[in-house]
C-alpha cells in the first residue's frame, strides 16, 4: 500500500509539472502577449516597450524557468492590472470558491446518497425512476441557464433569497445548488450501483437471516461498504466543481477564484490567469490522489495498476 | 415442457432487424431519436421554416412577447429579441450552430482520442504509459478556464470554438477505445490477420476499428452533447460564437438583462438547448444499452 501511495504521489507531482508547462505554453503560444497587453490601438513602438518591460523579449525557456522557479515558492509575480501580487489576489478570492465548492458538494452528497439508497432498495419503483429522471434532466441543462432560472424562481419570483453578491450566507445557497446539481447525478448513480451490489451479497443475506432490522442491515452493513467509492468520486467531483465555478460565480457575481480568472482574462492579466489555472489543476490533482488512495485502500487489486 | 424447436425463429432473423426491433423496444432511444430528428430537420430546413430573416432588426418591434401572451402577436410566434429580431427564426438558425459544433467537435476529438486509445491499447507498455500520462494531464486542466483564456487571446469565433473543444474533449474517446482495444488485442481474428501477414495499419484500421464502432458511437453522442453545452457556455460568457450569429447560448446572454421582466427571453433558448442535449444523451444511453452484448440493461 505504501509503495502504491508513493508511486501515485510521484505521478501526481509530474502531472503538476506538466500542467504548469502546458498552462504557460498555452498563453505564450496562442497569441502575442505584448500586443494583447498593450491594447489594439497602440503603436509598434509601444508594443516593443511593453515587451521589454514585462520581460517578454527573453527566450521562452528562460521565462518559463523563472516563472516555475518562483511558482514552487508560491510566488506568481505581480498582477499586470493591480499593484498587488498574484498571491494576495488569490488569497483573497480562494476562500470564497472553496466555500462555494464545499457547500455545493455537501448539498449534492446530502441529496445523492439518500436518493441512491432509496433507488437501490426500491429498485424499479417510482423512487428509482424519479431519481433517474432527475439525473438525466440534470445532465442536459446548461449550468449557466439553470443558475439564471434559480434566480428567476427563488430570488425574483418567491423573493426567498438574494439575487447576487456574497455578503451573507444566504448568498451562497443558490450558487451552491446550481453548482452541486451537476455533481449529484453521478454520485447518486454510484450510490445506487454500489448498494445494489452489496445488497445482493452473501453477508447481507446472513445479516438478514440473523433477524437484524432492515434499517440496521441497510445503514450499518450495506451503506458502510458502498460509501467509500462514493466519497472517492465526491473528491473528484469537488475538483471538477472548482474548475467549473467560473460560470456560476459570474452569474451570481460571487467574488471567488473563478470570477478573478474571468476578470483577469478580459483584462489580459496573464500572471493571474496562469496562477489560477495552475492552482485549480493542483487542487484537482490533489483530490484525485485522495480518491485513488481511498479506492486502493478499499480494493487491493487497484494497487497493482 | 417445451420442445426446443419451438423457440428457434429469432436467430434466423437478419441481424439488422433484430437490432431494429431491440432499438424500437427501448423507450429512451426512441424518444431521443425523435427529438434529435426533429431538431436536425429544423436545422436543415431553417431557411424554409423561418418566418423572418434571423438577422433583420426591427427597432419598432423590440422585445415582443410570444404569441400566447396577451401582448404577443402571431406575426412573431416566439416573440422578438432586444433588437426586434424574430426569436423563432433565430432559434431555428441557432440549431444549425449547435449541431454543427457538436458534430465537428466530436469528429476532431474522436480522431485524436481514438488514435491515442487504439495505439495505447494495441501496443501497451511504454506507449500505453505515455498515453495514460497525457490523458491524466488533460483531465487535470480545467476545460472551461483553459478554453476561455485561449479564446480570449485568439478571439472567439465559431472556428475557434470547434478547434478548442476538439483539442480538449478527446479524453473519453481515448479511455474507452484503449480499454476496448486491450480486450480485442488478443482475440483470434487479430491473431488470424497477423498469421496471414497483414500489416499493422491494416489490422488496426480494417480489423480492430470496425469492432470499436458501437463503443465509439456511444462516446461520440455523449461528447457531442458535452460540446454543445460548452459552446453555449463560452458563447454565454462572450468568448464563443460572436454576435450577430444566432447561438442559443448567446441568446441567453443577450436576454439576461431583460430576464426579470421578460423571462421568456432566456427560458425559450435554455429549454431548447436542454431538450437537444437530453435527446442526444438519450440516444447515447440507449445505444449503449442496445449494443451491449447481453442486450438491454
Amino acid at each position: 500500500m505504501l509503495s502504491y501511495v508513493f508511486r501515485r504521489l510521484l505521478v501526481a507531482f509530474s502531472v503538476m509539472l506538466t500542467v504548469a508547462v502546458v498552462s504557460f505554453m498555452l498563453l505564450h503560444l496562442s497569441g502575442d502577449l505584448a500586443t494583447a497587453i498593450a491594447g489594439p490601438e497602440s503603436s509598434a513602438a509601444d508594443v516593443e516597450k511593453v515587451r521589454v518591460q514585462y520581460g517578454l523579449d527573453r527566450p521562452m525557456a528562460a521565462q518559463f524557468a523563472d516563472w516555475l522557479g518562483a511558482a514552487v515558492r508560491l510566488d506568481f509575480g505581480r498582477s499586470f492590472y493591480f499593484q498587488n501580487t498574484v498571491m494576495e489576489l488569490v488569497g483573497e478570492r480562494l476562500p470564497v470558491t472553496l466555500k462555494l465548492g464545499g457547500v455545493a458538494l455537501l448539498l449534492a452528497v446530502l441529496v445523492a446518497i439518500p436518493l441512491g439508497v432509496l433507488a437501490a432498495i426500491y429498485r424499479d419503483s417510482w423512487v428509482d425512476r424519479l431519481s433517474l429522471l432527475i439525473a438525466v434532466v440534470g445532465q442536459a441543462m446548461p449550468n449557466f441557464w439553470f443558475a439564471l432560472s434559480l434566480i428567476l424562481v427563488f430570488a425574483v419570483g418567491l423573493k426567498w433569497l438574494p439575487v447576487a453578491g456574497n455578503t451573507s450566507w444566504q448568498h451562497f445557497i443558490l450558487p451552491a445548488i446550481a453548482l452541486g446539481y451537476y455533481a449529484m447525478p453521478s454520485l447518486m448513480r454510484l450510490t445506487r450501483a454500489g448498494m445494489l451490489d452489496v445488497l445482493g451479497s452473501d453477508y447481507i443475506r446472513t445479516a438478514r437471516a440473523k433477524g437484524l432490522s432492515p434499517a440496521r442491515v441497510v445503514f450499518k452493513h450495506a451503506l458502510r461498504n458502498a460509501i467509500i467509492p462514493v466519497m472517492a468520486l465526491a473528491a473528484v467531483e469537488l475538483g471538477f466543481m472548482l474548475g467549473g465555478s467560473v460560470v456560476i460565480e459570474s452569474v451570481y457575481s460571487l467574488q471567488g477564484l473563478g470570477q478573478l480568472a474571468w476578470d483577469s482574462i478580459s483584462r489580459n492579466d496573464y500572471p493571474v490567469v496562469q496562477a489560477v489555472v495552475l492552482i485549480i489543476a493542483v487542487f484537482y490533482i490533489g483530490l484525485t490522489f485522495v480518491a485513488d488512495v481511498l479506492n486502493a485502500a478499499l480494493d487491493p487489486r487497484m494497487r497493482t495498476r | 415442457m417445451s420442445s426446443p424447436s419451438l423457440s428457434l425463429p429469432l436467430p434466423t432473423m437478419p441481424a439488422w432487424r433484430r437490432g431494429l426491433r431491440r432499438s424500437l423496444g427501448h423507450r429512451g432511444l426512441v424518444i431521443g431519436s425523435a427529438i434529435l430528428a426533429l431538431i436536425a430537420l429544423a436545422a436543415l430546413f431553417a431557411p424554409w421554416l423561418s418566418p423572418h430573416d434571423p438577422y433583420a432588426q426591427e427597432v419598432t418591434q423590440r422585445l415582443i412577447p410570444p404569441a400566447w401572451y396577451a401582448k404577443g402577436s402571431w406575426e412573431h410566434l416566439l416573440g422578438t429579441d432586444k433588437l426586434g429580431r424574430d426569436y423563432l427564426s433565430r432559434l431555428l438558425y441557432g440549431a444549425r450552430v449547435s449541431l454543427f459544433i457538436g458534430l465537428a467537435t466530436a469528429l476532431i476529438s474522436g480522431l485524436i482520442g481514438t488514435t491515442m486509445g487504439v495505439l495505447a491499447g494495441y501496443y501497451g507498455g511504454r506507449v500505453d504509459a505515455v498515453v495514460s500520462y497525457i490523458v491524466t494531464t488533460r483531465l487535470a486542466l480545467p476545460v472551461v478556464l483553459v478554453a476561455l483564456a485561449t479564446a480570449a487571446l485568439v478571439g472567439g469565433s465559431l472556428k475557434v470554438v470547434i478547434v478548442l473543444l476538439g483539442l480538449l474533449l478527446w479524453d473519453r474517446f481515448a479511455i474507452v477505445t484503449r480499454s476496448a482495444t486491450q480486450q480485442l488485442r488478443d482475440a483470434e481474428f487479430i491473431a488470424a490477420a497477423k498469421a496471414l501477414g497483414a500489416s499493422t495499419p491494416y489490422i488496426l484500421l480494417r480489423e480492430l476499428l470496425p469492432n470499436l464502432m458501437s463503443a465509439l458511437t456511444v462516446v461520440a453522442t455523449l461528447e457531442m452533447a458535452h460540446a454543445i453545452l460548452l459552446e453555449a457556455t463560452l458563447s454565454f460568457l462572450g468568448l464563443g460564437v460572436q454576435p450577430p450569429t444566432p447561438s442559443w447560448g448567446l441568446m441567453v446572454a443577450e436576454g439576461k438583462a431583460y430576464m426579470f421582466f421578460q423571462p421568456w427571453v432566456i427560458v425559450i433558448p435554455g429549454v431548447v438547448l436542454a431538450v437537444l442535449v437530453l435527446g442526444i444523451n438519450l440516444v447515447g444511453d440507449g445505444l449503449r444499452d442496445v449494443t451491449a452484448p447481453d442486450g438491454r440493461n
